[in-house]
């Protein structure tokens, strides 16, 4: 029998988020070499892990073809430099790609298979648009096993104010603006820089290096997000402010036992408590975090009011709405994405759950007083996704 | 000194309407410390296979650009320059498509100091500059890096290198100065004259090590890393140590010394016929002391000299020839027609047929049967295959698994049924009309009728060869070079009776095992053999009429062959040079001498006198004695006047009767299966410019001749 072990996060990066599309900054960079170089990076950041103990490599991606496909985790192993004896495989499960390469090595790691692993995720939405190349089985529509909203995930949001009226454009546009300035005021105090790898760009006008994210937009204003349209019903309320974009971009973690990373001397950032997955109806997948939530607080042991902090990714602000409403924690309580969220930072699908890890652990540091985080993410089709941290920085006397 | 920016380059400009330009894009990059590092990146807008080039757009495009950084930065808006290229290109060099059309040595002079004007820029910007080595830097390109304060290196560039001198050039863009100046005289000769003269080129690895490049970084992330070593550069926390770079002592001691020892390197190794590498000699030399202004100027009037002559016209020809018409030979049916080769036969399991056998295994990775008379001859060449095999094994050229695989494609047999399903069967057996013609009638109750036959016959008729075949469309000659391994022609004889698709296979063949190949009809010699014997005919023909050895050897001297006729003889031995004086003489009786002294030579054994080396130090005393008794000696003019004007004879008579396409297969001959210099072109655009094609049919070549300037104007060097 392998010896269960604990898990620990020991550091994570990612490639500043890009616009999607022929304008966006990585149009010309393929997938693999932004998720390669996010893992170089991780790989350069920590000196004492050894490639040739690294037992896994899990990277996640939506599309999973041409420049994003060919099982990322063993190519990007390869292109990383890493050792040839290191395997490497890829996951699919949409958003939550890279939360679920998490959870998946950080489950083998407590079952005592691996010792070491790197997670991660990449979408390039520019080279590979949602829904591209997919071929939804008749079924879904002729047997009416989802709506027709389902698969459009703007479609899925509006459903969500339609079933809380009280969750007006309005208060979408307002979180939406705080999140844009959370997101500035990060910048501006250095919380996001740190764990960026930039990455070298090629252009018509020549090589430049991508050092911060593309999307967020700091002059951001209520009446601008006000006049926006809405594309995906006539006076709807999902607009291109308060969601998160079309991006690209790439994350990798690196996950270890307890064990191995007191080892090699390796510094713990966060600590795994539990994660859940837990399935919604597809047409308001939105709400997906809730049921995930609930449950991994159930395995955990925990209610949410032993949560702390919280990174929860911003695929639209109603389906964030609908999470804090639930659990009673007002829009803008400080616990809550206090770097902001993807509504600025941009949302590149399969490397998102990552980015959260990254920004709790960093928050963990600051909050000593925190016991608890917990990075969420609503997922397409109807899922949600949550996994439970807790500091190792806490202390009780702490504030 | 001179004032570069004063000078008026248009009329290069002019000279260069349809350059393909290389632009110098900017980016700027953020540093730490809010500072900023301006990003240039040269890009012709080609992809990889059409590199970028430096043409005069080109680089009054990149001088601008730089104008525009120094401002910037002496307005503090810039903190750093970088120079990087296009994906797995730095910069080929200098665009020389035009080298031929410059009109005057002034013109010349300017190409030399437009480059000097605009990357002699990267060394004034006021800010540190740093060139990032991501790809092919070869010549100009590398001299744009050598201009630069700081440079790092991608591990996995293909080649860098200051190949000029094996073109008739010198590293003209400061690299003369520079380079020397930066990693030392020792190091600096090892690249710009040792290297070009034995087709090497520098690996990334080997940049650090000599001191070019600072600093390697992994191609994976290499412009980051590169970035932020410049960001350490200069934030000043990053130190860099150059100690390569010459002291006083070297100075004072080595360099002198080190150059002298080049020099006679270089006698010894390729004569004094050859003007740039020993120009590149002195400006090596030169740049032991001195300003940075004064070895540009040195470099501007040697490359002026160089592009105003007639070798570095010669030389670009040449390598033209091998790039160019070598890859799409003339004649060449489709390669569609080509059949596939599945399986090969050799026949024979000497040495050489040893020999193709391992390169047929080696490149086309099928199986191959050897087979000869006896089981212990078989057994020997198969042993030898597999010697050769482990050889390439233990060298690591080879993997363990790849020598597997090879060693259990190649079997031996003295059943000749075993070559039923060969595609392929080529036979290197004695060298006599009716043995290869039995051989091949024997084999052909074997294989199938389409299977094509392969003789390396080197001077016999190939179609003769075949006049006992059912089928002699399939039979095609395939005469190698020796070393086999080594020499990269094949000469691909092409009779009436061969058919295309015999013929296309041949072609493919000869490109699968990366040879070039040039078609030639069936005549005597084809055409290396023809001319050598032309010229080793003249050579014992001088000697025969009482001649001293030490005259003919001086008097071909001025050709600059890489072995005197002596030498080339006691290569190929002296009984087969002797047997290739005959079989021309037989064939063409009033133009090719035969030579008895040569038999009795090869009877004796040598001719040169060697040290314990090998090393030739003069004339054995009892050759001397073997060819004494000639009453007509002639003087060294003479004997050169007749060796040019006979070869001048010879290959308009070889084009006349369309052995080969035209001049330039002729040459592409030479260079490639006798390795007849750059320099002369080959042999047709030396026999122009020495007035033998005049001479001899009253006309050229080449029309306009391949001559530089300088032939109008006297230019001393």
């Amino acid at each position: 029998m392998a010896d269960r072990a604990e898990v620990v996060f020991v550091d994570g990066v990612r490639t500043p988020f890009g616009r999607a599309g022929e304008k966006g900054m990585y149009w010309n960079t393929r997938a693999d070499d932004l998720v390669v170089k996010a893992m170089i990076g991780l790989l350069e950041r920590n000196p004492k892990v050894p490639g040739e103990r690294i037992d896994e490599v899990a990277i996640a991606a939506t599309t999973q073809s041409g420049d994003q496909g060919l099982t990322l985790g063993r190519t990007a192993a390869l292109l990383a430099g890493l050792p040839k004896s290191v395997p490497g495989y890829a996951i699919d499960r949409m958003c939550a790609g890279a939360m679920t390469a998490v959870t998946t090595v950080g489950a083998a790691i407590g079952f005592g298979a691996y010792d070491l692993a790197i997670a991660g995720g990449v979408e390039h939405m520019g080279r590979h648009p949602m829904g591209s190349g997919v071929d939804p089985n008749p079924r879904f529509l002729s047997e009416r096993l989802v709506s027709e909203d389902a698969l459009n995930m703007g479609a899925t949001a509006e459903r969500i104010h339609d079933r809380f009226p009280e969750y007006t454009k309005d208060r979408s546009d307002r979180y939406a603006l705080h999140s844009q300035q959370k997101v500035a005021a990060a910048y501006a105090a250095g919380k996001i820089q740190p764990d960026l790898v930039s990455v070298a760009i090629r252009s018509e006008q020549g090589w430049g290096l991508a050092t911060r994210d593309e999307a967020p937009r700091p002059e951001t204003t209520l009446e601008g997000l006000s006049a926006l349209k809405t594309p995906f019903r006539p006076f709807g309320r999902i607009t291109a402010g308060n969601a998160s974009g079309l991006n690209d971009g790439a994350s990798a973690c690196l996950l270890a036992s307890g064990a191995a990373a007191k080892e090699l001397g390796l510094t713990v950032k966060m600590k795994l408590v539990s994660f859940a997955f837990a399935g919604v109806e597809p047409e308001v997948m939105g709400l997906g975090p809730v049921p995930s939530t609930e449950k991994a607080l159930r395995k955990a042991g925990l209610s949410i009011t032993d949560i702390g902090l919280f990174e929860l990714n911003e695929a639209f602000a109603v389906q964030v709405i609908s999470f804090l409403d639930h659990f009673g924690i007002d829009d803008d309580d400080p616990r809550v994405n206090e770097y902001g969220g993807a509504i600025a930072i941009g949302h590149p699908l399969a490397s998102s759950g990552v980015r959260l890890m990254n920004q709790l652990a960093h928050q963990f540091a600051e909050h000593p007083e925190v016991r608890y985080g917990l990075t969420a993410m609503c997922i397409g089709l109807g899922q949600g996704g949550t996994v439970i941290w807790e500091n190792p920085h806490f202390n009780r006397k702490a504030k | 000194m001179t004032d570069y920016s004063a000078l008026d380059f248009s009329e290069l400009v002019a000279l260069s309407g349809d350059e393909v330009v290389t632009h110098s894009f900017v980016r700027d990059v953020p540093l730490s410390g809010s500072r900023t590092l301006a990003l240039v990146t040269l890009d012709n807008g080609r992809d990889h296979t059409r590199p970028n080039t430096l043409g005069p757009v080109t680089l009054l495009e990149f001088a601008a650009t730089l104008d525009g950084l120094a401002e910037r930065a002496a307005r503090g808006e810039i903190h750093g320059v970088a120079v990087t290229g296009k994906p797995f290109i730095l910069a080929a060099g200098a665009d020389l498509g035009k080298v031929s059309e410059i009109p005057s040595l002034a013109t010349g002079k300017l190409l030399g100091q437009l480059g000097h004007h605009a990357l002699g820029k990267l060394s004034t910007l006021g800010v540190p500059s740093f060139v990032f080595i991501n790809g092919l830097a070869l010549g100009g390109g590398l001299e744009i890096a050598l201009n630069a304060d700081y440079r790092t290196v991608d591990a996995s560039v293909a080649a860098v290198a200051l190949p000029e001198v094996s073109l008739g050039l010198i590293p003209g863009w400061g690299g003369s100065y520079l380079l020397p100046n930066l990693i030392g005289i020792e190091n600096a000769l090892t690249v710009i004259i040792s290297n070009p003269l034995k087709n090497r080129v520098l690996k990334a690895t080997d940049t650090v090590e000599l001191g070019i490049a600072d600093v390697l970084f992994g191609s994976a992330a290499f412009l980051e890393h590169s970035i932020a070593w410049a960001d350490g550069v200069i934030a000043g926390t990053t130190t860099v140590a150059r100690p390569n770079k010459p002291g006083k002592i070297e100075r004072l001691v080595k360099w002198d010394a080190a150059i002298g020892i080049a020099r006679r390197m270089l006698e010894s190794r390729i004569g004094t016929v050859a003007l740039s590498p020993y120009i590149a000699l002195d400006l090596l030399k030169a740049a032991k002391s001195g300003t940075l202004e004064e070895g540009f100027e040195r470099e501007d009037d040697s490359l002026a000299a160089l592009i105003a002559g007639d070798q570095l016209q010669a030389s670009i020809y040449a390598f033209n020839l091998v790039q160019k018409r070598a890859k799409r030979p003339a004649g060449a049916p489709d390669k569609k027609l080509a059949r596939p080769i599945t399986k090969v036969g050799v026949i024979g399991a000497g040495l050489m047929a040893s020999q193709f056998a391992l390169l047929f295994v080696r490149r086309l990775q099928v199986p191959v049967v050897i087979t000869d008379l006896d089981q212990a001859r078989v057994d020997k060449g198969v042993a030898y295959i597999h010697g050769e095999i482990a050889t390439l094994q233990s060298k690591g050229r080879i993997t363990a698994d790849e020598g597997n695989r090879l060693r259990a494609l190649v079997t031996g047999t003295t059943d000749k049924s075993n070559f039923s399903d060969a595609d392929w069967v080529i036979e290197a057996v004695f060298e006599e009309l009716g043995v290869k013609q039995d051989v091949f009638a024997e084999i052909e109750n074997y294989v199938s009728p389409e299977a094509i036959l392969a003789t390396n016959t080197s001077s016999l008729s190939v179609e003769k060869i075949g006049a006992k075949l059912a089928h002699p469309e399939r039979l095609v000659g395939f005469h190698f070079f020796n070393p086999v391994a080594v020499m990269p022609l094949i000469e691909v004889v092409n009779t009436p009776q061969t058919n295309e698709t015999t013929l296309s296979t041949a072609m493919v063949i000869a490109g699968k095992l990366r040879k070039n190949a040039v078609i030639t009809r069936d005549t005597p010699g084809f055409v290396v053999n023809r001319i050598l014997a032309k010229l080793l005919g003249e050579a014992m023909h001088a000697v025969d009429t009482g001649t001293p050895f030490e005259v003919v050897d001086g008097a071909i001297a001025p050709f600059g062959l890489p072995m005197t006729p002596f030498e080339l003889l006691e290569l190929v031995g002296l009984k087969v040079g002797a047997h290739v004086l005959d079989t021309h003489h037989a064939a063409f009786p009033d133009r090719f001498f035969e030579s008895d002294n040569l038999h009795k030579l090869a009877e004796h054994g040598k001719i040169l006198e060697r040290d314990a080396k090998g090393k030739v130090t003069g004339f054995d005393k009892t050759a001397k004695k073997i060819v004494a008794g000639g009453t007509t000696p002639m003087t060294g003019e003479e004997i050169l006047r007749r060796i040019e004007d006979g070869l001048a004879d010879e290959i308009k008579r070889m084009l006349d009767d369309g052995v080969v396409h035209a001049a330039e297969d002729i040459d592409l001959c030479v260079i490639l299966g006798a390795g007849w210099p750059f320099q002369m072109g080959g042999a047709t655009p030396y026999l122009d410019r020495v007035g033998a094609s005049e001479r001899v049919f009253g006309g050229t070549f080449h029309t306009p001749m391949i001559r530089g300037v300088a032939s109008e104007v006297p230019v001393t060097l």
